[in-house]
């Protein structure tokens, strides 16, 4: 986007635009989930602070990488050691 | 029709921002620059002003309230002085990269430590790189002019950038001076009504100033720099129209007994009047030195100062400001890398002066004359001097 094309002072004009904010780019570790280990508590989901987790129709909770941006809260709270956080590779 | 009156100086900078009909005021009380905002609260008490008068109990609190209160569409107005703006900086960099037209009154006064608080330039020079627009003041009519014309430039929709005001504090804060009053109609047909662009408002729902990630930041600042340079002929359209108004007249560059001028001393600031006597004196001694002065300092008028210094021998630079550099106040170094720009080299000398409100007389710019004239005769090297420093 050329300079041209900000808008004054850098304001957002549209409402909402947070939700098309890719913090899934700052991430240099991905959670990966064992679905074998996987007790579908829900922590992940809980605990995640960008609601990065939506529970499928088998219960289980699958991450939205577009989000994620790699904390490893949902890793440390899972109660079954499911989820590892593996190393991000471009 | 406006009046004449005898007035203090700070006095009149408030009366003329109250008929600029402001919403919102922010009050820190700082020296020297308190009557202002003072007579600003009368005014607001007397219900001779129908704003909001916010006091604060930082600096820090008056500019973030001033940007809070542009944000939603008010026309805002504060004052500080030295260490007053240094705690008020952060923000002064949030109200230019917003683009929210705030007009500040900076009774310029020195930077602690020691503690100080006596006029210098160093606020002035603080503030030069925050993005905002800077004009300059001599005398006190000055000062009711130059406010009333922050408002008309900052809030045009082709720049929308903050505007300081500049004022030497005591020399002209302080001082009571015949000044030329205009009235309520004649502000009016100077000054249309606010219009903002864009504004907070929960019909319309924005975000002001979000994280502007790597992939951003560089345009955003592109776009603020165009903004800046784009200022210029706005600012001298709106002294034009003050002129057709008001009869008097600015320039980004003022000259006094420049023509055929060998010497040209460069000045900002109230220094210039004592300058412009230690003219008429070396004039009357047959000696070739003029005045220039710097009305403008941000955005900075390169070309058309070295317009004006192209046609000297020597130029004598004034600094009321230390800049630590290459032997060069900041003023110096400015016009140094303009004339350098330009291809232009005269002699330039510099000198520091007047530091913490020391004097600087009629004799003090004729000895700044004569050694520049000397040094340029005998060849000397560049000079740079911190005047009347006892060794
Ligand atoms: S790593 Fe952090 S952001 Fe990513 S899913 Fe887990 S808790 Fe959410
Ligand atoms: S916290 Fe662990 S066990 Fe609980 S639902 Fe998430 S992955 Fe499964």
């Amino acid at each position: 986007m050329s300079w041209k094309d900000l808008a004054l002072g850098c304001t957002l004009t549209e409402p909402g635009t947070a939700a098309r904010l890719r913090t899934g780019d700052w991430r240099s570790m991905r959670p990966v989930t064992n679905y074998e280990l996987c007790n579908k508590c829900g922590q992940c989901y809980i605990f995640c602070p960008d609601m990065v987790y939506s529970r499928t129709a088998e219960g289980y909770y699958e991450a939205n990488y577009f989000y994620c941006k790699g904390c490893g809260i949902c890793a440390r709270e899972c109660p079954k050691d499911a989820i590892q956080m593996v190393q991000e590779e471009k | 029709m406006g009046k004449r009156v005898g007035m203090e100086v700070s006095i009149a900078a408030a009366e003329v921002v109250g008929l600029c009909d402001v919403d919102v005021i922010a009050a820190y009380p700082i020296t020297p620059q308190t009557h202002i905002v003072e007579h600003l609260s009368e005014l607001v008490a007397d219900g001779h002003l129908d704003a909001e008068f916010v006091p604060v109990e930082s600096e820090h609190s008056a500019m973030s309230t001033c940007v809070g209160a542009a944000a939603a569409g008010a026309r805002t107005f504060t004052s500080t002085s030295s260490q007053g703006y240094a705690l008020m900086a952060e923000i002064c960099y949030i109200a230019s990269s917003l683009r929210l037209p705030i007009v500040m009154a900076v009774a310029n006064r020195a930077l602690s430590a020691p503690i100080n608080i006596w006029n210098d330039h160093s606020d002035m020079m603080m503030a030069r790189d925050t993005g905002w627009i800077q004009t300059v003041a001599e005398n006190g009519q000055e000062v009711v002019d130059l406010l009333l014309h922050a408002y008309r430039v900052a809030e045009d929709p082709r720049v929308l950038l903050p505007v300081m005001v500049n004022l030497d504090g005591f020399t002209l804060t302080h001082m009571i001076e015949p000044i030329w009053l205009p009235d309520k109609d004649e502000v009016q047909r100077y000054l249309p009504p606010y219009k903002p662009q864009i504004r907070l408002d929960p019909r319309n729902p924005m975000t002001f100033g979000p994280v502007g990630m790597p992939e951003v930041y560089t345009e955003a600042k592109k776009a603020q720099d165009e903004a800046m340079n784009g200022a210029l002929p706005v600012i001298v359209e709106a002294w034009q129209e003050f002129e057709k108004q008001f009869g008097r007249s600015y320039h980004p560059v003022e000259t006094y007994k420049t023509e055929g001028a060998e010497i040209l001393l460069l000045t900002v600031g109230s220094v210039s009047e004592t300058a412009m006597t230690a003219v008429d004196k070396m004039r009357a001694q047959g000696r070739n030195v003029g005045l220039v002065r710097l009305r403008l300092w941000r955005p900075f008028p390169a070309k058309e100062l070295v317009n004006v210094l192209k046609t000297a021998k020597a130029v004598a630079v004034v600094d009321r400001a230390m800049a630590f550099s290459t032997r060069s106040g900041p003023l110096c170094t400015e016009v140094k890398a303009a004339l350098y720009d330009h291809g232009v080299s005269p002699y330039v000398q510099n000198y520091i002066a007047g530091l913490g409100g020391r004097d600087v007389t009629v004799e003090d710019f004729e000895m700044m004359a004569a050694k520049t004239s000397d040094g340029l005769a005998k060849g000397l090297p560049m000079g740079y001097e911190i005047v009347n420093v006892r060794e």
